[in-house]
């Protein structure tokens, strides 16, 4: 019974990179959710126009982080979780930093991929 | 016809049983209604809630989407459905002010036991009921508050992972989640609830009404009670209607909103909170560091949690004094801080973000 109950392994797309348009299509200073195969990623945009990509989902207890331009972070609603633009935690709950995707930019498009480590 | 009746089915000996039940009379008769009111709103719960499987669907794409439907376009779906959901909520708080009663009267002592074991049962069922139910309209403040609850119970040592997994049916919050939980919403907890239910009640008849902890100094002529039936029956009939109209005012003039459908790729939006029952466990959480000695701080909470309510489940057994006829005060005191402890964390809970 317990067998049955545990859910059979999904297989997991495997996306190396995600392509999210042009350079100027995300404003400056501003972040959004992307669809990287089935998990979200945010991308923000930083002030200076800069593109940084990390995990979307909060190391704390799994809600999906937001980009705050008021405080030029990255947000997490759930319990006030914070990260700065490297991803780091620095305050709030959550225990650990948000993984980084890689930016490259090709032909004047945006492409999010998983780094190597 | 009632002579038909009885010679076949003996009412009058049920009547005669009836008659023959009482209920101490003095200050605090109050609170042994409140038992009755959950009951009555538990019974509300049922009603409503099969209503709603007429249309409800459970499925992701669908969830919402039928929600919706019945708030908009079903005739009076919308009170239904606001009825079912503000009841979850009296029923809720009725069983916590019950259970406090029967803790601060001291009726959980020999010989009831049972009946506050499976009173307890019955609280954290209802609460399963309430988490569980939360999530079937599959819109955002659900989801993302099913995804930290169960998030919760994946930082438990050992069986965290699996549990996480059996309660989400996989990794995230999905689809699959919303199949089970379904299934545990309409037919587990209902399943377990009756039974417990029914051996609750069963306890209560057999026993009787707990008497006050004083009265057993007092000669029989200076104890009061109320005949069950008719006299406290009718009282308990006419608290029932004060609730049904209470109920009643809540779910015409505050329709349970519905907010907007669970997006798994949008960001947790800003001042989600959980349901109140579980305000004061959340709150807590926060200010437990992330980490306490080498220990994660969600497991040292819930290990607090976890014991203290072991502890207050199990009161009949380490509370000594009681039984043996003495007063204990320690027990008076105990309740009184976690009332406090639970009413103080909620507003704070309410009042800071
Ligand atoms: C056998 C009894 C029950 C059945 C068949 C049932 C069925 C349902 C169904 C179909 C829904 C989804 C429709 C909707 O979300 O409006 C629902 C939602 C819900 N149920 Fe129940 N239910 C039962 C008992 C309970 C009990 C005892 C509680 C609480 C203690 C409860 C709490 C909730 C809550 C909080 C929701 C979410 C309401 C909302 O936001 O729309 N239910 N239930
Ligand atoms: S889930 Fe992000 S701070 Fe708790």
């Amino acid at each position: 019974m317990f067998k049955y109950l545990e859910p059979p392994e999904v297989e997991e797309a495997k996306v190396s990179n995600v392509k999210i348009g042009e350079i100027e299509d995300m404003e400056k200073d501003s972040g959004k959710i992307i669809k990287f195969g089935n998990k979200p990623v945010i991308v923000v945009r930083k002030a200076d126009g800069e593109y940084v990509a990390f995990a979307g989902v909060c190391t704390h207890l799994d809600c999906i982080v937001q980009y705050r331009n008021d405080l030029e972070q990255i947000y997490c609603a759930c319990h006030n979780g914070r990260y700065d633009l490297n991803g780091r935690n620095v305050s709030g709950p959550p225990p650990a930093p948000l993984e980084k995707y890689g930016i490259a930019i090709k032909n004047n498009e945006v492409i999010v991929f998983v780094e190597k480590t | 016809m009632y002579k038909w009746i009885d010679e076949r089915y003996n009412i009058s000996g049920l009547l005669e049983f009836a008659k023959k039940k009482s209920v101490p009379a003095y200050r605090e008769t109050i609170w042994y209604y409140f038992g009755g009111i959950a009951l009555l709103l538990f019974i509300i719960q049922v009603l409503s809630g099969i209503l709603l499987l007429m249309y409800y669907q459970g499925t992701e794409d669908s969830a919402y989407e039928s929600v919706k439907y019945i708030s908009t376009k079903v005739s009076f779906g919308w009170l239904i459905r606001s009825v079912h959901s503000w009841s979850a909520n009296l029923m809720i708080l009725a069983a916590f002010i019950h259970m406090f009663s029967v803790f601060f009267l001291k009726s959980f002592r020999k010989p009831r036991e049972l009946t506050w074991y499976t009173g307890f049962g019955l609280l954290l069922v209802a609460m399963g009921f309430g988490f569980s139910g939360y999530l079937l309209p599959w819109n955002e403040l659900a989801f993302f508050a099913t995804k930290v609850g169960t998030d919760i119970a994946g930082q438990l040592p050992v069986i965290g992972e699996p549990l996480l997994k059996l309660l989400r049916g996989g990794e995230d919050v999905t689809g699959a989640t919303l199949s089970r939980f379904y299934g545990f919403h309409v037919a587990v907890f209902p399943g377990i609830f009756t039974v417990l239910l029914a051996l609750h009640l069963i306890f209560i008849q057999r026993q009787g009404m707990a008497e006050p902890e004083d009265w057993k100094d007092l000669p029989e002529s200076e104890r009061k009670y109320i005949p069950f039936f008719p006299n406290f029956t009718l009282r308990e009939l006419l608290f029932w209607l004060i609730v049904i109209n209470i109920l009643a005012i809540l779910a015409v003039f505050f329709p349970w909103e519905l907010g907007s459908k669970a997006d798994p790729f949008a960001p947790a939006p800003v001042g989600i909170k959980p349901e109140w029952y579980f305000m004061f466990m959340f709150q807590t959480l926060k200010y437990i560091p992330g980490k306490v000695l080498f220990l994660h701080g969600e497991f040292v909470g819930i290990a607090i949690f976890g014991i203290a309510g072991l502890l207050w489940f199990l009161v009949p057994f380490w509370d000594k004094r009681t039984p043996a006829g003495k007063r204990n005060k320690l027990i008076t005191y105990v309740g009184i801080f976690v009332v406090t402890f639970i009413i103080v964390l909620t507003i704070i809970g309410y009042m800071v973000d």
